[in-house]
């Protein structure tokens, strides 16, 4: 595990969360939480339920600004952002509860991912020849090597809302990878898999990681996934951070433990 | 154009390997396309010229990583070109290429790996690297893996073997080539007709695979001749989909494109096969009976699902395509109203049918490996799809007869092929000599001796018979068949499966080898009797109540009775009518040793066990006590004891019926 660490020392850190406070009303859901990211890495956030895991997903993408505390993305630090001000910053993201447009087909729904990509007006749309037509075309085929990659070259054409569950998800993942990100954002992308769809989703995710470099961080109840594929770990409960190291670090650590045996607070 | 098949006749004279045939076609049909493949949604292509300076730079390249004439190169890939370039840089550099069935596991793998001898392994992907990096440790002799998928391959970097990309094999090649342009052309100078050209290994039912070893001679002129007696041209389209080991794609997808110059069509995906097949609209095409079962099948359903007036006029036209297709297909006269029929139904349903099936251009089909229904096979040629037999196995280079254009016979696989001699032996065994009969088993002497005589004669293991207009027509495997006490032949599995065929037989059992006629033993279907049992308001409580019933052993006589008629049909097999027959007290089980696990009957095991009621049977009893041990799942040991009535079946005279 020590050369990995090393390497990832030389690299530089892709984000950085120092004191982040965030509250609903009279619910404090993170409380001073502070950790980093270093760009190529493949970062998990575990924690019980109600820990304040997809809070934190949703303050690193700009979804929520948090009430205190610092955000550095990319060397800049980042301020209350517009939605589309989100969409644009490189980060892209899953989701919990699938969020594809059911009716259209697959194609369709990763060339959305396309949007930020695609910079002609609406006169030159409408014209449709020309430099319109050229744009669509390299990001058509940029989708097609992302339908590779995926292999799903058989559902190309079918309504993502006929697909079962555990493709749906797959290409969820080829949306968000269509926008190139920087960095990915996996809201529990094995959650409701079984097992042989689970090892299909952690090659995806490993290989997006090696092929790409894309930094990934991504929220999973699967111990042995996590295990397996991140390269340093965050665990939370009740909105605080209780660990932060590699796996091996994590597992045997006893608050750790305590957290998911259920030890009386 | 005539053939003198008494010497070898190449495409043009001196083409005699495929890397020279590969040259050919680059200057013969230098920008037309050789091979395409779907990648990122679009159809990608590759000209002859194209394909020849792939195959050229990839060959310098095995070349330099130290492949040399007599060595042997594994191929482990899916339907890529790719796969079919390593096949012809191994042959070009002299060495011999063994593709392997990219779906097998590791282990069996490991066999083909050991046995073949290969230094050098072409993988598909790192799917295929795992497997091989996997087994080793046992394959001492593999020096160099070379990957054509870099996905995933970063970070390999195993001590104790060498792994490249395909790419990087190609550029190693490349600047040889600058230095010596040459070189190719000299290399590929050099292959000769009867040099070996491939190794491919058998599935193995029984036993270890074998690698049978074939050679120029065998594969391209077997393609080449099969190609000329179709009319085969350069503008044919085949997609190749089915595994690159088996001799029928090699055949059809390589020796067949390379001897004619046509085009061959890698799918997309194996998930995706049935859209492009769509797209490409292949005018050649091969599959095996139970593929265009299924598609048949799932015409049907789509058709259930369909609208009542869409569904009305399929039915219709249908019956119409039933009674006038297959004529017409034939060149047989057919009355004018019936063509005016035919020409509407062509517009309104056979047309978007087969374009939906993706057959909307094929000009030849082939079936074969096991029979085909007779239903499945008239619903094709009715809507005009020429899909005929063949009879064929890989020690053959496929080729051993084809039905002629004109005499297609659902139950005979059709005359010798070009160049062919067919004998039966004395024990009834279809035995062949042919430009295509294989070289040898792959370091296996004894089992190529005992297939393949001194004069060249191969034992196909099957048996059957020339029918009376020169149809070779297989019934059964040999070891199975026996002979009456008259002399006749006596085919067991071929009269089990007759009765088989009906829906409440679930097994048959018949004798008759050493004996005067042929007796049966039936197990009915429990659930397709239960089902009709109940309809009839029929109790039972249990299997054997069931079969004893009265009802159920007319039902069962009647059944018998007819495939006692239809075998009437059949000069040969007229004298084996079933006389008599049992319905047994029992179901016949693997757990009691009664079956293989695949569900074969033991008849050895059958003979001795149910002695009693075979000699019931031929002493001409009408009851019979027997008592039998049966294992229940759970281990334990039990018996079931009864009476058995034993009946009559209705024959029918082979003469009365003549007259």
């Amino acid at each position: 595990m020590s050369e990995p660490l090393q390497q990832m020392e030389a690299a530089s850190k892709l984000l950085e969360l120092k004191n982040i406070d965030l509250s609903f009303g009279g619910v404090k859901a993170i409380s001073n939480i502070s950790f980093d990211v270093m760009e190529g890495e493949v970062r998990a956030i575990i924690g019980p339920n109600g820990a304040g895991k997809s809070s934190l997903l949703n303050v690193i993408n700009g979804f929520y600004h948090p009430q205190q505390g610092e955000i550095w993305f990319d060397g800049k630090q980042r301020h209350a952002m517009k939605p589309y001000q989100i969409a644009y910053q490189g980060i892209a993201r899953t989701f919990q509860n699938i969020a594809l447009f059911k009716g259209m087909t697959v194609l369709d729904n990763i060339m959305t991912g396309r949007f930020t990509h695609m910079h002609k007006n609406m006169f030159w749309q409408a014209l449709w020849k020309g430099p319109a037509e050229k744009e669509e075309i390299e990001n058509r085929e940029f989708v097609e090597h992302i339908i590779d990659f995926l292999e799903i070259q058989a559902i190309r054409k079918t309504p993502v809302g006929r697909l079962p569950y555990g493709l749906q998800k797959r290409v969820e993942l080829g949306r968000a990878l269509a926008a190139q990100p920087k960095m990915l954002l996996l809201d529990e992308p094995m959650a409701g898999m079984n097992v042989e769809e689970k090892e299909d989703m952690c090659r995806f995710i490993l290989d997006v990681n090696d092929t790409f470099g894309t930094t990934i961080v991504l929220i999973e109840h699967d111990m042995g996934v996590v295990m397996d594929i991140a390269d340093r770990v965050v665990v939370l409960d009740y909105g605080r951070k209780i660990g932060d190291g590699t796996p091996d670090v994590v597992r045997n650590d006893q608050t750790v433990i305590d957290a998911y045996l259920g030890v009386s607070h | 154009m005539t053939l003198s098949l008494k010497k070898p006749t190449y495409p043009a004279p001196g083409l005699d390997t495929f890397p020279k045939l590969l040259l050919h076609n680059a200057r013969m049909f230098t920008d037309k396309d050789a091979m395409r493949e779907k990648e990122f949604g679009i159809w990608q292509s590759w000209t002859w010229s194209q394909v020849a300076e792939e195959v050229e730079r990839f060959a310098l390249g095995l070349q330099a990583n130290g492949v040399k004439a007599g060595d042997t190169v594994l191929i482990i890939g899916g339907n890529r070109p790719r796969t079919y370039w390593t096949m012809c840089a191994v042959q070009s550099l002299g060495a011999v290429p063994v593709p392997t069935y990219h779906d097998s596991v590791a282990s069996e793998m490991q066999f083909v790996i050991e046995h073949s001898d290969a230094r050098v392994i072409v993988a598909e992907d790192q799917e295929q690297v795992d497997k091989i990096l996997d087994v080793k440790a046992l394959c001492p002799s593999v020096e160099l893996i070379i990957y054509d998928d870099p996905r995933g391959m970063k970070g390999y970097d195993p001590q104790e073997i060498k792994i490249q990309d395909f790419v990087t094999v190609q550029a190693q090649g490349e600047a040889i080539r600058k230095d010596n342009p040459n070189q190719f052309q000299e290399l590929v100078n050099q292959g000769k007709g009867e040099d070996l050209s491939i190794i491919l290994y058998t599935s193995g039912t029984t036993g270890q695979p074998k690698g049978v070893v074939l050679t120029y001679d065998n594969t391209l002129l077997t393609g080449y001749y099969g190609g000329l007696l179709e009319g085969l041209t350069e503008n044919e389209e085949i997609l190749a989909y089915l595994p690159v080991a088996w001799i029928g794609d090699h055949i059809f997808s390589y020796a067949q494109s390379y001897t004619m110059g046509f085009c061959v069509n890698c799918p997309e995906s194996t998930e995706t096969v049935a859209s492009d097949m769509r797209e490409i609209g292949p005018t050649y095409y091969f599959a095996p009976p139970r593929v265009f079962e299924s598609l048949l099948t799932n015409v049907q359903i789509r058709m259930e699902d369909a609208a009542p007036f869409k569904r009305k006029m399929f039915k219709y036209f249908m019956q119409v395509a039933k009674k006038t297709g297959i004529k017409l297909l034939e060149n047989k006269p057919v009355g004018l109203m019936d063509r005016i029929k035919y020409a509407l139904g062509s517009v309104l349903v056979y047309g978007p049918l087969k374009d939906a099936l993706g057959m909307g251009r094929v000009r030849l089909a082939y079936t074969a490996g096991e029979a085909i229904g007779g239903e499945i096979f008239d619903f094709y040629r009715s809507l005009g799809i020429n899909i005929k037999q063949l009879y064929g196995q890989t020690e053959s280079s496929v080729f051993i007869t084809v039905q002629p254009d004109g005499e297609v016979f659902p139950n005979t696989v059709g005359t010798p092929s070009p160049g062919v001699e067919l004998k039966i032996a004395d024990n009834g065994e279809v035995i062949y000599r042919s430009p295509g009969a294989f070289h040898s088993y792959f370091k296996n002497p004894e089992s190529t001796a005992a297939t393949k005589t001194d004069e060249g004669w191969v034992h196909t293991g099957d048996a059957g018979f020339m029918t009376p207009n020169g149809h070779l027509r297989i019934i059964d495997r040999a070891k199975d068949v026996g002979a009456f006490n008259s002399g006749k032949m006596f085919a067991p599995k071929y009269i089990e499966n007759k009765i088989k065929f009906y829906p409440h037989i679930q097994e048959a059992v018949t004798f008759g080898d050493g004996r005067d006629d042929c007796m049966a033993f039936i197990n009915i279907d429990l659930g397709a009797v239960g089902n009709w049992a109940e309809r009839n308001n029929i109790a039972y409580a249990s299997y054997q109540e069931l079969a004893a019933h009265p009802a159920v052993n007319k039902m069962v006589a009647q059944s018998i009775a007819e495939v006692n008629e239809s075998l009437l049909d059949d000069e040969m097999l007229a004298h084996s009518q079933v006389s008599r027959f049992l319905i047994l007290h029992k179901e016949l089980d693997a757990d009691d040793g009664e079956l293989t696990r695949t569900k074969k009957v033991k008849r050895k095991l059958i003979n001795e066990r149910y002695k009693v009621l075979i000699d019931a049977l031929y002493e001409g009893k009408d009851q019979c006590f027997i008592e039998t041990e049966v294992a229940f799942e759970d281990g334990r040991v039990g018996t079931i004891s009864g009476d058995i009535s034993i009946h009559d079946a209705k024959t029918f005279n082979p003469v009365a019926q003549a007259s």
